[in-house]
């Protein structure tokens, strides 16, 4: 057993119960687990969601977030995806500064990034993009020198690769 | 000894009397349900928001209503009843701050895997969420303190409910469910069809343990020099400690159990060690920390029994046999972990393992360890020592009585001094340490087992926090003994400021206290006191003999401490052995 910290992301298949959102990050915060990004939303089957974890801790914490997890009634199932092969994505949508003049500077960072822009003020623009963390990170770096209004990130989503 | 409580029914009979479809609202499902998961008896407190319910339970006969004075003692006395009976215990209230009063209760029993189901009103459904009269987000407060909680949004999900919130109570690693029932919920009606079948996708409690793991268990039992068993309230929740002693007879492995183990093996067996941590002996101390394999049957690490972790049994190698995963490992690293109920496991393992002549000098200095170290106080002719108290008790009842107890000093004393030979006698809040326990859960045990002595040892503090249910025992004829080892003062509290804050004695002092006679005797509950030991040797005769509910006060020693102590942050070797020495 390692003591380092990493990030793990971790998918919890849920009863669609009221509350069943509190439960889950109650739990984390009353047992001191750290939550990076907690998204939810359906799965692939009726009266079910699925929750995607993006957690901070060693080998030990994360096999105490399952086992903890696993005690909740409405917990179907727990599956550590960052120990297989991902496909992580997020999604953000960044509304910059941009005069005129600095349209077409920034269109070129968006179309590098195949980013999409999806709504243009007279002086801001709304900028889509969807990636893995770090590539979200990279963008609103680039973004920054021009004025970030507002953002919003989702929070990661996630599933295991191939027929697993 | 008989309670006067009077008997409820078959439940053959009911079964059929209720079991029919029928068209009624929810509060008389939640009654006939009730009926039919085998309840016979609830404690609880009327309220608006479940005035349906009361007015459901008006003359309803088929198993017993005690209307407490406050809603601590219903949830206490219901945990008692389940403590003491292995049964569900059932507790209602109303809501806002009806439900809030619970809180403590539930809490209690979380910590202590106690199956509880609590039943509170809530404001009707189109005003939850607006701050009505009375609201309080309870499944809310609760969700931390819970197995398991509900809402329920509709009459007719509520069988379903009920039948759910009992199985998930009493099963694997037990525990209190709150089902929360808004008032129109209880009035609105349907159709009553009885709800046989379980459908919990997410909830499947492993029982049997892997056999592989077991294999594992035997062999390193054969290798041990120094083996220890610390088995815990696992044991007496699984009712496993029939197996338990084949398992020590068969090994002849030395075992101590926790605070919440006691009665969960023979205290009088020459193997015991008595009990580990805090204020447990120096020989099961000792032995746990220079054991080579120390396996924990259904007990969790708590800190009060392993003192400071990076010191905790060093030596050893840790097999953990726990119903719930989530313990293992959790505080301290394993090295064989049997997933499992305590009973199962033990059965399955009992034919693998024997006994190993490896460990004989190991056998030999635990006994050694025992004769030279056991509980000691110095006693006295003139003042009562609470220790000498406990003897009196223990002496007089031969380690038969059911015994509760508050928080304190007096309870350490008790599981220390009193002598337990049967599972569910034991009864003590051990994971929260909730002062006003003691009183009401004795009236709930006493419910439970309507013939047989029930004691409740209290300290003057704790008594307070409770005493109002005084009341129902004289008004229901419940024969609870009540003890009160009066120490003038908040004694464990005391002892700390004493050994650890240097004698700063702050507000610890209890004068104002009521005569507990007198306090008694408002209630309708006979009063005795003792001050010297003719006359506790008199009052707890005297006690004995009567019918019905008694308190005894016992005066003894203010300075009294509990010995041997391991202070925070000490592993648990470390210990102020006090008289012990
Ligand atoms: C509800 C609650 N409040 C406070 C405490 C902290 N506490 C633990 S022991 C104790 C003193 C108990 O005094 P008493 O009831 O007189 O019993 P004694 O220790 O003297 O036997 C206190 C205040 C507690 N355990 N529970």
């Amino acid at each position: 057993m390692t003591t380092t910290m990493t990030s793990h992301t971790i998918a919890v298949l849920v009863n669609d119960q009221p509350g069943v959102l509190q439960r889950v990050s109650g739990l984390f915060g009353r047992r001191g687990f750290n939550i990076e990004s907690i998204t939810v939303g359906q799965s692939e089957e009726e009266g079910l969601s699925r929750m995607v974890i993006v957690t901070q801790g060693d080998d030990k914490t994360l096999e105490q977030i399952e086992k903890q997890l696993y005690k909740l009634i409405d917990v179907i199932k727990v599956v550590n995806l960052s120990s297989k092969p991902m496909v992580a994505r997020e999604l953000a949508l960044i509304k910059v500064k941009s005069e005129p003049a600095e349209r077409p500077e920034i269109m070129g960072v968006v179309e590098t990034f195949r980013a999409a822009v999806v709504d243009i003020g007279t002086n801001s623009m709304i900028v889509q993009v969807v990636g893995d963390t770090e590539k979200i990170d990279a963008m609103i770096e680039l973004l920054h020198p021009y004025g970030i209004r507002e953002l919003s990130r989702t929070g990661v989503t996630a599933m295991i690769r191939g027929n697993a | 000894m008989s309670a006067q409580i009077p008997a409820v029914r078959s439940t053959e009979q009911l079964r059929e009397k209720w079991m029919k479809p029928e068209v009624i609202t929810g509060s008389e499902i939640l009654l006939r349900s009730l009926v039919l998961e085998g309840v016979e008896c609830v404690f609880g407190y009327p309220g608006g928001a479940v005035l349906y319910i009361y007015d459901a339970l008006y003359g309803f006969k088929d198993f017993h209503h005690l209307l407490t004075r406050h809603e601590q003692g219903a949830i206490h006395a219901a945990d008692g009843y389940a403590r003491a009976s292995g049964k569900v215990g059932v507790c209602i209230a109303t809501s806002g701050p009806g439900a809030t009063n619970t809180v403590t209760g539930i809490a209690t029993a979380f910590m202590d895997s106690v199956p509880l189901v609590v039943i509170t009103g809530n404001v009707v459904s189109s005003l939850i969420g607006t701050d009505a009269f009375q609201e309080a987000d309870i499944t809310g407060i609760t969700m931390p303190i819970t197995k398991h909680s509900y809402l329920v949004r509709s009459v007719e999900e509520l069988p379903r409910v009920i039948h759910e919130a009992f199985h998930i109570a009493n099963t694997g690693r037990k525990g209190p469910v709150l089902i929360d029932i808004p008032k129109d919920v209880s009035a609105d009606k349907t159709l009553f069809e009885p709800v046989q079948s379980i459908n919990l996708r997410g909830y499947n409690p492993k029982v049997v343990p892997n056999q592989h793991q077991l294999e594992k268990v035997a062999a390193a039992i054969k290798e041990a020099e120094r083996p220890v068993i610390l088995a815990g309230g696992g044991v007496v929740y699984s009712g496993g400690h029939e197996e338990l002693l084949e398992f020590v007879t068969r090994t002849e492995i030395p075992i101590t159990t926790t605070l919440l183990g006691l009665g969960a093996f023979p205290s009088g067996n020459p193997l015991w060690m008595g009990m580990p941590g805090m204020h447990g002996t120096y020989t099961a101390n000792q032995a746990i920390q220079n054991s080579d394999l120390l396996i924990n049957i259904g007990a969790r690490f708590d800190d009060r029994v392993t003192g400071r972790l990076d010191g905790f049994a060093t030596h050893a190698k840790v097999v953990h046999i726990d119903i719930d995963p989530a313990e293992i490992g959790k505080n301290v690293k394993t090295d064989i972990p049997v997933v499992g109920d305590v009973k199962t496991v033990l059965e399955l393992l009992n034919p693998l393992v024997s006994r190993s002549d490896k460990a004989d000098a190991w056998r030999s200095q635990i006994s050694q360890w025992m004769a030279d170290k056991p509980y000691k106080y110095k006693d006295s002719d003139t003042v009562l020592k609470p220790q000498w108290v406990i003897e009196l008790l223990n002496d007089t009842t031969k380690g038969e009585a059911i015994v509760t107890t508050d928080v304190g000093q007096h309870q350490m004393w008790a599981a220390q001094y009193y002598k337990f030979n049967q599972p569910r006698s034991w009864i003590t809040s051990g994971g929260l340490g909730t002062m006003g326990f003691g009183f009401p859960s004795a009236i709930g045990a006493q419910m439970a087992h309507p013939d047989r002595l029930v004691i409740s040892i209290n300290g003057d503090g704790g008594m307070q926090m409770c005493a109002q249910e005084l009341a129902i025992c004289a008004i229901n004829n419940i024969p609870v003994k009540v003890v009160v080892i009066n120490n003038q003062v908040l004694g464990m509290v005391r002892q700390w400021q004493e050994l650890i804050y240097e004698n700063r004695y702050s507000h610890i002092d209890l004068a104002g206290s009521p005569d507990f006679v007198k306090l008694a005797e408002a209630y309708g509950v006979k009063g005795l006191r003792a001050s010297n030991k003719e006359e506790a040797k008199q009052a707890w005769k005297e006690a004995m003999e009567t019918p019905g509910p008694v308190l005894v006060e016992f005066v003894v020693s203010k300075e009294e401490n509990v010995y041997p102590m391991v202070t925070q942050g000490s592993t648990i070797d470390q210990m102020l052995m006090g008289d012990c020495e």
